[in-house]
């Protein structure tokens, strides 16, 4: 299982990377869209949107479901992933890679609230019963 | 192979054409088209034989045994669509007046009697065109209902994560955020969670009884007092109502409001055979506030109940009174079924599951909740398939087909990976049941013995796996001339 050790995660499947400009990138872990299976359609936030840390933001859907993906924290998105939207196989290839939006986030801090990889890997176990 | 592919130029079909053609000048030039439109040129027979072997190409459950879960896909009966297709009622206009069409407002009074009775509800509307529109419906009276006591601050929707993804679909269509209920071990809505959703916010809580996972809430006189007390409201979702039919009543386990699926429970045609149907039956509190039209018999007349009635509806959903052709076909099977045979169709929907769930067991196959008696359903999970062989479900589901059965409904509910949800309802025998069974087990010794047969099924459909990522990726639903 890929559960990088460099990134956070969401209890709903959201990894996020701290970049060196403040930003926060966010996509949607290996796990998730192992279980989601092949993507199709990814629907990002519009740049310059508001969040809420779990507010409903995007969507991505596969060819067994649609799945909404969650704010992993409050911000303002400043860059959304066109490349991702045009080709969603992307995020079935690496989805570590494929990042979907990046937020400026209102407080730096809340980064450190999120699950660590230890954490995250616990949590898919656990789902996993 | 699509019927313009057919086209011949100048090939006529003559002998349906009419002889003279209408002048039209009383439409307005910019009105008119310039062209003639782009229709195949085939002859009557090429015709009827496209559509002959396009019929011939269909799975429908006419033809075979379709155990979709959670569709209900039982046998639609001649009888219905008989006494739905009688001249009076297909030549009957919608705004003629009431006065003239006694006959089917007193067939569709007696059908809104039999749902109050058979749901335990005060009240019902079949406005609704489609299980959609009743879920919409449904949302859209708990919303009336807060709004006209000035509760506005209801601004959540509670949903079961084992939910069809309609409910918080309808849900949010009328505003409502929705907050997400997770289940327990034993497939029952996890009481603790539900409890910490509930407050000041809530409106309700929209809950499929049995659930998708084929079981029944254990706790639903809990679940309803929990949801009570907050000051919410309890939504039945009708979809499993076929195994509970004349046995358990909604209204009895607390529940404000339910839609039916006509086109599930009352078989009427279903999916792509015909428009589906979805009435809405209410508790006393929420009668102001039913879609209209709603047919009243007083005074010895039936009359349609508009706006001018009941000012708090929330309003017409569709041009005229619902899809009429359907509900009387749905009147046509309850007249034919009565109360007994209502029973009837639950113990046999029930009793055909845990049949089929207790065979397959047998037979090798991993039941998802195997501690629990089936409602109407069950699933069947194929993980350790996979992960001994590779083989899906979604290769098993294709397999079948090879077998001559349907496959039953694919990773559906998502809570159980690889999962089968199969439905067989009370119109299949035990001759059907025990054919399906050997077929599946054929299936699963194919899976060990040789994985590459079942992974590139079917082998005898009239098309082979479709690419449904490209399809989907790609979506191009029109077909284009050849340049000429």
């Amino acid at each position: 299982m890929s559960i990088p050790n460099n990134l956070k995660y969401t209890k709903s499947h959201e990894w996020a990377r701290q970049e060196a400009d403040g930003t926060v990138t966010v996509g949607i872990t290996h796990h998730a869209q192992e279980l989601l299976g092949d993507m199709v359609y990814v629907e990002n936030p519009a740049v310059g949107r508001q969040l809420k840390a779990g507010e409903e933001c995007a969507v991505v859907e596969s060819v067994k479901a649609a799945s909404d993906v969650y704010a992993p924290l409050a911000g303002e998105v400043v860059a959304a992933n066109a490349e991702v939207a045009d080709a969603p196989e992307q995020i079935n290839q690496d989805a570590y890679a494929a990042w979907m939006f990046k937020i400026k986030p209102a407080n730096p801090a809340d980064l450190a609230g999120l699950l660590d990889a230890t954490a995250y890997q616990a949590l898919v176990e656990s789902e996993a019963h | 192979m699509l019927i313009f592919e057919l086209s011949r130029p100048g090939r006529k079909n003559p002998s349906q054409a009419p002889a003279s053609q209408p002048e039209a000048d009383d439409i307005p030039a910019h009105l008119r088209r310039a062209g003639k439109p782009l229709l195949p040129e085939v002859s009557e027979m090429d015709a009827v034989r496209h559509y002959t072997r396009l019929s011939q190409k269909n799975f429908s459950i006419d033809t075979h045994f379709y155990p979709l879960g959670s569709c209900t896909m039982k046998y639609n009966p001649r009888g219905a669509h008989q006494m739905a297709m009688l001249p009076q009622f297909l030549a009957r206009h919608p705004l003629a007046p009431e006065t003239t069409g006694q006959g089917v407002l007193a067939c569709l009074f007696e059908l809104q009697e039999m749902l109050k009775d058979v749901t335990g509800m005060a009240g019902v509307s079949l406005t609704p065109m489609a299980g959609a529109q009743g879920e919409f419906a449904g949302v859209a009276m708990i919303r009336a209902y807060h709004a006209a006591r000035d509760d506005t601050a209801r601004t959540e929707m509670l949903v079961p994560d084992a939910a069809h993804g309609t409910n918080p679909a309808s849900a949010v269509m009328c505003g409502y955020t929705i907050k997400e209920i997770p289940t327990d071990r034993d497939g029952n809505v996890d009481l603790a969670a539900l409890r910490a959703a509930v407050g000041p916010q809530t409106a309700g809580l929209m809950l499929t009884n049995p659930s998708t996972l084929g079981v029944f809430e254990q706790n639903i006189q809990e679940m309803q007092k929990i949801v009570h007390e907050a000051g919410g409201l309890l939504y039945y979702d009708g979809a499993n109502l076929n195994a509970i039919l004349g046995r358990v009543k909604p209204g009895d386990m607390g529940f404000d409001v339910i839609h039916v699926n006509l086109h599930k429970t009352f078989s009427t045609p279903h999916g792509g055979g015909g428009p589906g149907s979805g009435p809405v039956g209410v508790s006393e509190r929420l009668l102001p506030f039913l879609p209209v039209p709603i047919v009243a018999h007083d005074n010895g007349r039936y009359r349609l109940v508009t706006e001018k009635d009941l000012p708090q509806s929330i309003g017409h959903l569709s041009a005229f009174q619902g899809n009429t052709g359907i509900l009387l076909r749905a009147y046509a099977y309850a007249r034919m079924l009565g109360g007994e045979g209502m029973r009837r169709v639950a113990d046999y929907a029930t009793l055909n599951a845990n049949y089929l769930m207790a065979e397959l067991k047998k037979a090798g196959f991993d039941i998802a909740f195997p501690q629990r008696r089936a409602s109407h359903e069950f699933i069947v999970t194929l993980k350790s398939l996979k992960e001994q062989t590779g083989v899906s479900a979604m290769d098993v589901a294709k397999r079948l087909l090879d077998k001559g059965f349907h496959a039953p409904t694919t990773y559906f509910p998502m809570l159980v990976p690889e999962c089968l949800l199969i439905e067989p309802t009370e119109t299949e025998s035990k001759q059907t049941l025990d054919a399906f069974v050997a077929a599946l087990k054929e299936v699963l010794d194919e899976a060990h013995a040789n994985p590459e047969l079942v992974k590139t099924a079917p082998h005898t459909m009239p098309v082979r796996r479709l690419d449904d990522v490209k399809a989907a990726r790609e979506l191009d639903l029109t077909w284009k001339a050849p340049a000429a």
